[in-house]
């Protein structure tokens, strides 16, 4: 025994040991993301059962989103009459959508008092703008107020006339962001030149006069053509909800639900797998490139992914140039003694500030006080509205930058020092001052260690959510921060957030239920772009490594 | 010690004559490169180099030989000023290089180090192509025409004897090379920029004998050109390559003559001691 403590094999085994267990846990995290988010785009077949309750029949109809067993006791308190001698019950959480009507989305049912399930075939569900989900018997398709289709037929045209009355919506919502965006961006911009006029104390009355007559008359030319496009606009929408279909709900209800309200249809129980397979991805690109609808819980969440990239990258252009300067200029041009120690400790403890705090500052730096006078100097014509003197994209970058400066500048010193003195000895010996030997030799050769501060600035930076709450991120954003208008960019913008995302759908969500496959799948989303994220610069890194090798590596 | 043999590499070591053989040579005759003059280095409060006085001749080898800690690297380096890089180094006394006090304010260092060109113990290529190691010096001269660079990198690894050896690979990474290939391309970055004098602080002592020998070789060829000042362990090497040798011993220059003299009959007898095996 002693001989086997002395041959170092437990500590094998112990080392061994830990490694499995943290890789198992990691890679058990993300397959449990993976499976829950992923899973969320298989169409489940839509199951129809009767369910009998003192006497009274209920038909149900809708999908199942889970299943579990639990004690039977338990159910008897709830006040169903389950029968002695059972210890066990399963039920079922049922997917019936049909909000509207019913005010509720899911049910749990206990499985004793349910049929055997049946899965009909003419049962169909469709995906709507609004109020969530409908389960129902699709019965006929109508134009106007005729019947063109009836049974079997109605399957038939559905696709046809769905996609016609999906692309018409598609047009509306191009022609309301971006035609009828671009009018109302013009009238505000020449509201506010209104303004900035008659804040101008160097124009005469005259003058005044004369330039806002001109600014008014531009603003009527808008006007007109904002007119010509709204009547555009209604015209595609009466066209978009030419047609409808007919409907029947499981509780024998007949229902006419306008197509121009459906984003999609599926026949679930006739579908072959690659007919799944082609809905799944059809329904995965809508969740990557879409817009968020329902508050949040339905819908896409490219502005978030958008906003997330977008604010990293914006802290990426930030946060490099400024940590390695700093690490150059300690490293190499601070004399080392007593300051530069605490200015170092300072920074590496700065590393372990709550974010929070990073939060609260910028909220009270950058915006209060920065984006403050930056509005009263710049933007006086939009006061009391703030342009940059309330939370946005660049103060939610800025901060985060903050937050992620040590990382960097500890990255980069580390890949400083390990520059052997030879090399920068054979650069001087050359005739080279040291600001030559620094940004010939020593800069690009720690290149690949800056590259390793941002990749890690990058990590966490994306991760974080707590200050972004303070200086940036919304629930809800209007616009994304680039578009058409001048001057593309609109760093003042507020931001929607992966990480915001997952906190608002899981926690502040009003149909919890609903949104539970979607913050696995946005948490998927948010893993996922982070992995792309630090590929990419992982790549470049082991690029500039290959580049720039030497012995010491 | 690596001392390469006769046997091991006779077609290379038999160019090289050795101390006995040469034409006597005398300190006295020769035209001055380098003057240096009562010179005290410090570094804090210990005194490395102690009132050092000495001429180097122009297009001659001169070695330094001694014990380890005797100061010669250090009085190496304070040809081109690399003990400048050192904060608590503080120097007295007095280097001329051309009648030029080379520790005057007015002296800019850089320029000086084009003059007095470095070699080191161990090979530092710089992290680029082949290429791009030879045209370093010249462009932090600001030579951008690329013909003329292209001439010298030629022109300079052929001085150096590598031009065979790596004319198909110019854009490889400089570390692809062995260590004496990479000590070669150290020589010929050095001679690239048309230095006055070259220091060599031991080039050879991290590599193989016939490595050794080459860059024995390229000294004596080179020393038709350059100003050659070389500090080295290898007391067959100082036999071999240099025709001056320096004996330090604690930071004092305990004799220097030429070196046939200085090896068949030293002066001192510590020197004896030193060079035959005595010493300590």
């Amino acid at each position: 025994m002693r001989q086997w403590f002395k041959s170092g094999d437990p500590w094998i085994w112990l080392i061994g040991g830990a490694v499995s267990i943290s890789l198992i846990m990691v890679i058990g995290l993300l397959l449990l993301i993976a499976v829950r988010g992923l899973g969320h785009f298989w169409q489940p077949p839509i199951v129809e059962t009767t369910f009998h309750d003192e006497g009274q029949e209920i038909v149900v109809l809708g999908t199942i989103r889970t299943a579990e067993t639990v004690t039977a006791q338990a159910v008897r308190e709830a006040g169903f009459d389950v029968s002695e001698g059972q210890d066990l019950v399963d039920r079922y959480l049922f997917h019936t959508g049909n909000r509207d009507l019913t005010g509720r989305d899911f049910q749990w049912f206990v499985g004793d008092f349910l049929d055997e399930f049946r899965y009909p075939d003419d049962a169909i569900v469709l995906e709507r703008r609004e109020w969530g989900n409908f389960f129902g018997y699709l019965v006929a398709i109508r134009q106007g107020d005729e019947i063109i289709a009836e049974g079997e037929e109605a399957f038939a045209v559905l696709p046809e006339r769905l996609a016609r009355s999906n692309d018409l919506v598609a047009d509306t919502i191009r022609l309301e962001r971006y035609e009828i965006g671009r009018i109302n961006f013009a009238i505000e911009r020449e509201r506010l030149e209104q303004r900035r006029i008659e804040l101008d104390d160097s124009l005469s009355a005259d003058e005044q006069a004369e330039r806002i007559a001109a600014s008014e008359a531009e603003v009527a030319r808008l006007n007109t053509e904002y007119d010509v496009l709204f009547q555009e606009l209604e015209q595609l929408r009466a066209s978009a909800r030419r047609d409808s279909l007919v409907a029947r709900t499981s509780d024998g209800r007949e229902v006419t639900i306008n197509l121009g309200e459906v984003v999609r249809a599926t026949r679930a129980n006739t579908m072959s797998v690659p007919d799944k397979i082609g809905e799944y991805v059809s329904r995965f690109w809508d969740f990557m490139s879409g817009y968020p609808r329902e508050a949040n819980t339905e819908g896409g969440i490219f502005p978030a992914i958008f906003g997330t990239v977008m604010m990293v990258f914006i802290m990426s252009i930030v946060v490099t140039p400024f940590g390695v300067l700093a690490a150059i200029y300690l490293r190499e041009y601070a004399k080392q003694g007593p300051v530069t120690r605490i200015v170092r400790i300072s920074v590496n403890n700065l590393a372990g500030v709550p974010s929070i705090v990073f939060g609260v500052f910028g909220l009270g730096f950058f915006i209060y006080f920065l984006g403050g006078n930056i509005d009263q100097l710049f933007f006086p014509e939009r006061l009391p509205a703030p342009t940059f003197g309330s939370p946005g994209l660049i103060w939610a970058s800025l901060t985060l930058a903050l937050l992620t400066l040590p990382v960097v500048i500890v990255s980069t010193e580390e890949g400083l020092t390990r520059i052997p003195k030879a090399m920068r000895e054979g650069s001087l010996a050359l005739g080279a001052t040291k600001a030559e030997t620094l940004w010939k030799i020593i800069v690009p050769v720690s290149t690949p260690a800056m590259m390793t501060g941002l990749i890690l600035a990058v990590a966490r930076a994306a991760g974080e959510v707590a200050p972004l709450m303070l200086v940036g991120v919304v629930k809800l954003a209007p616009n994304l921060p680039v578009d058409g208008q001048f001057p593309f960019i609109h760093l003042e913008r507020r931001i929607m957030h992966l990480g915001f995302h997952i906190y608002d759908v899981g926690f502040q969500s009003p149909n919890a239920e609903a949104a539970r496959p979607l913050v696995y799948a946005t948490a998927l989303v948010l893993v996922g772009l982070i992995l792309v994220l630090n590929l990419t610069a992982i790549a470049v890194r082991n690029r500039l490594r290959e580049r720039y090798k030497s012995e010491s590596d | 010690m690596n001392q390469p043999t006769h046997t091991s590499a006779p077609g290379i070591s038999a160019g090289i004559p050795n101390a006995q053989s040469r034409k006597r040579l005398n300190l006295r005759n020769e035209e001055m490169s380098m003057q240096v003059r009562d010179l005290n280095l410090f570094y804090g409060a210990d005194q490395a180099l102690k009132n050092i006085t000495m001429d180097i001749p122009r297009r001659r080898v001169t070695a330094f030989i001694g014990p380890s800690g005797c100061g010669k690297s250090t009085l190496l380096r304070c040809f081109n000023r690399m003990n400048d890089l050192i904060d608590i180094c503080r120097i007295e006394g007095e280097i001329r290089i051309d009648e030029q006090d080379i520790y005057h304010p007015s002296i800019d260092v850089p320029e000086l180090r084009r003059k007095v060109g470095m070699v080191f113990q161990k090979p530092n290529p710089f992290p680029k192509s082949i290429y791009e190691n030879i045209a370093y010096g010249l462009r932090l001269q600001g030579v951008k025409n690329r013909r003329k660079l292209d001439e010298v990198v030629e022109h300079s690894l052929k001085r150096a004897a590598l031009w065979e050896e790596v004319k198909d690979r110019l854009e490889d990474n400089a570390f692809g090379l062995s260590g004496g290939q990479q000590q070669r391309l150290v020589i010929a970055r050095a001679i690239a920029i048309e230095p006055e004098v070259i220091l060599l602080d031991e080039p050879c002592s991290a590599l193989d004998p016939i490595s050794t020998a080459k860059v024995e070789e390229l000294i004596i060829d080179l020393k038709e050109s350059y100003t050659i000042v070389i500090v080295t362990h290898n007391m067959q090497q100082a036999a071999r390559v240099s025709d001056f040798t320096a004996y330090m011993y604690l930071g004092e220059l305990i004799e220097y003559d030429d070196t046939a003299k200085l090896f068949t009959n030293p002066a001192k007898k510590a020197t004896e001691d030193y060079i035959t095996g005595r010493y300590g």
